[in-house]
């Protein structure tokens, strides 16, 4: 997280942290390394496919993606 | 400082009344409950969240929305601020704006948005917006805990 945030090319690109930990500290950490959002991975298979499903609703359909990132 | 207890902090920074009052109908609707602050600009922002003067009392946003384009100061500042403050940049902030440039898209991620909405013109569809923003950032997403901690 910490080199694709300080890369000029590829800081742009959302990063969307899935894991199960649920401690602070990794919740603090991840958004100081600007890490876009931060989600924990539900143990449940339905509520992680609802999760997942989610995130693709939010970042493809809702969110305004960056353009070419390489440019 | 004010006890805000467990109630949802958001800013909206946005200096279109009209927009303004709509986004605030919007999260009115949803099953949440949230305290939303209102401010007109850049300035304005900023003072919010160092609680300067009349905002001694604010309380620290769990999420911001963020107009770019907002009198005295621009919202590519407002977000350039916060993202390189060491107690601030850990705020979410949503960029929602009618702007659809790609120069704009490109520059809010360089400077560390954390996503960029499009707000769109017709009213149900912005209810539609707004609601999925409080959906995905209040109940999929873990908002940073406590944010004063370092």
């Amino acid at each position: 997280l910490a080199e694709i945030k300080s890369d000029d090319n590829l800081k742009r690109i959302p990063v969307v942290i899935l894991t199960v930990s649920k401690a602070e500290e990794d919740i603090l950490k991840s958004y100081n390394l600007h890490a876009n959002c931060y989600i924990t991975k539900p143990i449940d298979m339905e509520q992680f496919i609802k999760v997942v499903k989610s995130i693709e609703d939010f970042w493809f359909t809702i969110v305004k993606l960056p353009p070419d990132g390489a440019k | 400082m004010k006890d805000h207890n467990n109630c949802r902090q958001i800013l909206l920074v946005e200096d279109n009344p009209g927009d303004a009052k709509l986004a605030l109908e919007a999260l009115k609707v949803g099953r949440l409950r949230y305290e939303a602050h209102v401010v007109e600009d850049g300035e304005q922002a900023m003072g919010f969240l160092r609680r300067e003067g009349e905002y001694v009392h604010a309380p620290r946003p769990d999420l911001i929305l963020l107009d770019l384009n907002l009198p005295k100061k621009d919202g590519r500042k407002v977000l350039t601020e916060i993202k390189e403050h060491e107690n601030l940049k850990r705020i979410p902030v949503v960029i929602f704006t009618v702007s659809k440039a790609e120069e704009d898209v490109l520059k809010a991620y360089d400077l560390r948005a954390n996503c960029y909405i499009i707000k769109p013109l017709d009213v149900e569809q912005l209810f539609k917006i707004v609601k999925s923003i409080e959906d995905f950032w209040f109940t999929v997403v873990q908002l940073p805990p406590d944010g004063e901690r370092e």
